[in-house]
């Protein structure tokens, strides 16, 4: 056993830490300090330098752009993009539909796709919730049928983040109404300029524009737009889901959000002296540090045990890492509402995008509450981790 | 980076294991203590053949220079079997002061005691009014001649019973809470003017309250530096606290497994109550805290390593944090799970949570290392 990272380690986070400081525009860190939206050009034009650098892929394996690190170089990496911060690299492209492609899509869907991904020249989203289908994933209804050379999609996707900006989706369909649920499921990737395809906004309770309804009404896709089998699209959904397990604890982003509230709590001022001496306020920090801490390590030993025995079995502990990062990540927030106060009311209606100079970045803290309730119930809610550590793990 | 065991410590994991699953399952632990002083003297000769009780001493010393990760080994697999033997408060602790603050006397003419299995031996600092604060310490030692006097009161003094030999606390100078004047004494426990009134704990295992009235030691009682000796003291409870948190995840991952076979096997309502949803949502709650409190007993084992003391001292208190919450949580929700059953002595559950629960308020609770985090800026 051994706390310490090695030589080669330490000057890699050298490296990292070194780059993001050089190339992160200076504007895009402050607004996600700030806890604000970014624009799309903005993501794009960090993703587009990170991908020159031979970063935007990182975890590909090397023949697709990946760079080969191990998976405590892995680990490095996104601490500090999430420490700096800089946007991570947009998780429906390059987490989700590229490992998919590459691991089950033929040679011309991986030469179609995946530069193409990495470079973010298509931007994708996700289409899995719809409003009968939510953790009862497998429920789905949007149909696709077999029609010639095509596929005719009908039916709604729910919750898709950001699919107005949105090139490409990737989609799971019922191509086979008469088997098992999960069995009559299939992968399907398609335009998003396709005829018969509305987007609408849904506005989140925080005031913001983050996911959306995307209508299909008759959309004609044509068949090699299929990935992998037909009917075999649930255990390409598996695999997806499963791939991400340790960047979900967000440790970094944590890290980051105690230093802002460390910072602002020096500012703001109870009782005549700063909230950062108040002792019942610094036991409170001191907690969330404690409870942050065990769940950095609970990820490094993942991290550790991927690295020496490989991905193949997931390691019981990572079932720990979404449900109480999203607990802390929800606490840190919870934090800086405390320390803002009365000051967290004001509500800026012209967006957030940094625009009304009347109001300051204390606007957003409220928001930023508000919108990180929903950390613990995407990707799984914490009530399915819990069962599925239930039957995994247990054995229940 | 590296959470593995090396290929030794797995065999050493593997012999403890081997050894405590041969002797000391709970209808023996149920004998032992009966035995006078509430120990197995038979399962402590064990542990001294299978060189236990030498772990963590150096080879000069007639030891096997391990370190804190093997101790961790051990202290895990006595947390699991419940074990009552004084491994702590000897091997540990004393052996502890020994190691970090002894002189080549003082080592040479105890060391092959503890080892041998012939010694035990206790850590007499608890006073009245102490609670945890280490640097309270009202017991006086005076100075007579070359040696001391010592003079006080000492409270819930682990093994202070069966023990062969006291390590004491005692101001040599200063005021009641002054951090200096503090001094580490060997006291042999037949030693005139030492009373010793014993009895059981509420987790099964002998304490003693012990006065100490005009005792005589010699020079070669002072461990490190009489005037001087807090820092030690601290250092050897922090090792404590570590080995206690491995303990803790021993007995809660014991207390977990057994929950979770009590879910399978319990039926109600024609079918087994681990299929209801609230019940295995409280059971991988239990799965998290346990994980959390491996993680952070794992971190203040490593710490044992760190070169600056105060990062080490708040690793340890914030692994103490971690370990308090999450022993509750799991010791309070394993007599939950358990119903009625988990109430009563017979069953093995109500034994864990009562280990547990006096583990929490030894050497610190939860809300006292939480302001040791505090104090020390936090962690991260």
């Amino acid at each position: 056993m051994d706390l310490a990272f090695s030589k080669e380690e330490i000057a890699f986070r050298e490296e990292v830490r070194t780059f993001f400081k050089d190339n992160v525009p200076p504007d895009t860190r402050r607004k996600l300090q700030e806890g604000r939206h970014l624009s799309k050009d903005e993501m794009v034009t960090w993703w587009r330098i990170l991908n020159k650098k031979g970063w935007g892929v990182s975890h590909w394996p090397k023949e697709y752009g990946g760079t080969g690190w191990t998976s405590v170089q892995h680990y490095i990496f996104n601490e500090e993009l999430q420490m700096h911060p800089a946007p991570a690299p947009l998780a429906f492209g390059v987490s989700m539909v590229g490992p998919v492609i590459y691991t089950f899509g033929n040679e011309a869907q991986k030469k179609q796709y995946l530069p193409r991904i990495a470079n973010v020249d298509d931007w994708w989203c996700q289409g899995f919730s719809e409003p009968g289908s939510g953790s009862d994933l497998a429920s789905l209804k949007t149909k696709a049928e077999r029609r010639g050379d095509k596929y005719i999609i009908n039916g709604q996707k729910t919750w898709t983040t950001l699919a107005q900006h949105a090139d490409m989706i990737f989609c799971l369909c019922r191509t086979d109404n008469n088997a098992k649920k999960q069995m009559g499921i299939s992968f399907i990737v398609f335009d998003m300029k396709s005829k018969g395809i509305t987007v609408r906004p849904i506005e989140t309770i925080d005031g913001g524009h983050e996911v959306n309804e995307v209508f299909f009404d008759d959309v004609e896709v044509p068949v090699e737009n299929l990935i992998g089998e037909e009917n075999k699209g649930w255990d390409y959904a598996k695999f997806l889901l499963g791939n991400e397990r340790t960047g979900i604890a967000r440790v970094g982003v944590s890290k980051e959000r105690l230093r802002r509230i460390k910072d602002l709590a020096a500012k703001v001022e109870s009782n005549g002296k700063p909230v950062l001496e108040d002792q019942g306020f610094r036991e409170k920090l001191a907690a969330c540090e404690i409870e942050l801490k065990a769940l950095e390590l609970t990820q490094l030993r993942v991290v550790a045990d991927e690295g020496k025995h490989g991905k193949g079995k997931p390691n019981p502990a990572s079932s720990v890492l979404k449900i109480k990062g999203s607990e802390i990540q929800q606490t840190t927030t919870e934090l800086l509402m405390e320390v803002i106060g009365p000051f967290a009311a004001p509500y800026d209606e012209h967006g957030d995008d940094g625009s009304n100079e009347a109001m300051d970045w204390t606007a957003q803290i409220a928001p930023s509450y508000f919108n990180n309730r929903k950390v613990s119930i995407y990707g799984g809610s914490n009530e399915i981790q819990r069962n599925i550590i239930t039957k995994a793990v247990l054995g229940l | 980076m590296d959470f593995d065991l090396s290929e030794e410590q797995r065999l050493l994991k593997e012999s403890v294991d081997g050894l405590l699953n041969d002797s000391y399952d709970f209808e023996a632990r149920k004998k032992y203590r009966t035995e006078k002083g509430g120990w197995s003297k038979t399962v402590w000769g064990k542990l001294a053949e299978q060189g236990l009780l030498g772990l963590p001493f150096s080879e000069e010393d007639g030891g096997f220079g391990a370190g804190a990760v093997e101790t961790a080994i051990v202290m895990e697999a006595m947390g699991k079997a419940l074990v009552l033997e004084p491994y702590l408060a000897t091997v540990v602790i004393a052996g502890g002061f020994l190691r970090h603050g002894g002189s080549a006397e003082q080592k040479a003419a105890h060391i092959p005691g503890i080892i041998d299995g012939s010694k035990t031996f206790a850590f007499a600092q608890l006073e009245k009014n102490s609670r945890y604060d280490l640097s309270d310490v009202a017991t006086t030692a005076k100075k007579k001649g070359a040696g001391w006097v010592i003079d006080g009161e000492k409270f819930v003094v682990i093994n202070g019973e069966n023990a062969d030999t006291l390590i004491v606390t005692a101001r040599t100078s200063g005021a009641r809470r002054d951090r200096n004047g503090i001094g580490a004494f060997l006291v042999p426990a037949n030693a005139k003017g030492v009373g010793r009134k014993g009895y059981p704990t509420q987790d099964g295992l002998h304490a003693a309250d012990i006065t100490l009235t005009g005792v005589e030691v010699g020079a070669e009682a002072a461990i490190g530096d009489p005037e001087n000796a807090l820092e030690l003291i601290e250092r050897v409870v922090d090792d404590a606290r570590t080995a206690m948190c491995a303990e803790a995840v021993g007995a809660m991952d014991e207390s977990l497994k057994s929950t979770v076979e009590y879910l399978k096997t319990r039926k109600q309502f024609g079918v087994a109550i681990g299929t209801f949803q609230t019940l295995q949502h409280r059971a991988a709650d239990m799965f998290v805290a346990v994980e959390q409190a491996r993680s952070m007993s794992m971190f203040a084992t490593m710490a044992a390593d760190f070169d600056n003391a105060k990062e080490r001292a708040t690793a340890v208190a914030a692994a103490k944090v971690q370990i308090g919450k999450s022993l509750k949580f799991v010791g309070q929700q394993s007599i939950q799970l358990h119903g009625g059953i988990g109430m009563t002595q017979e069953a093995k559950i109500g034994h864990y949570f009562k280990r547990l629960t006096m583990i929490e308020n030894t050497f610190g609770d939860t809300d006292y290392h939480l302001r040791r985090v505090t104090d020390a800026g936090g962690l991260i």
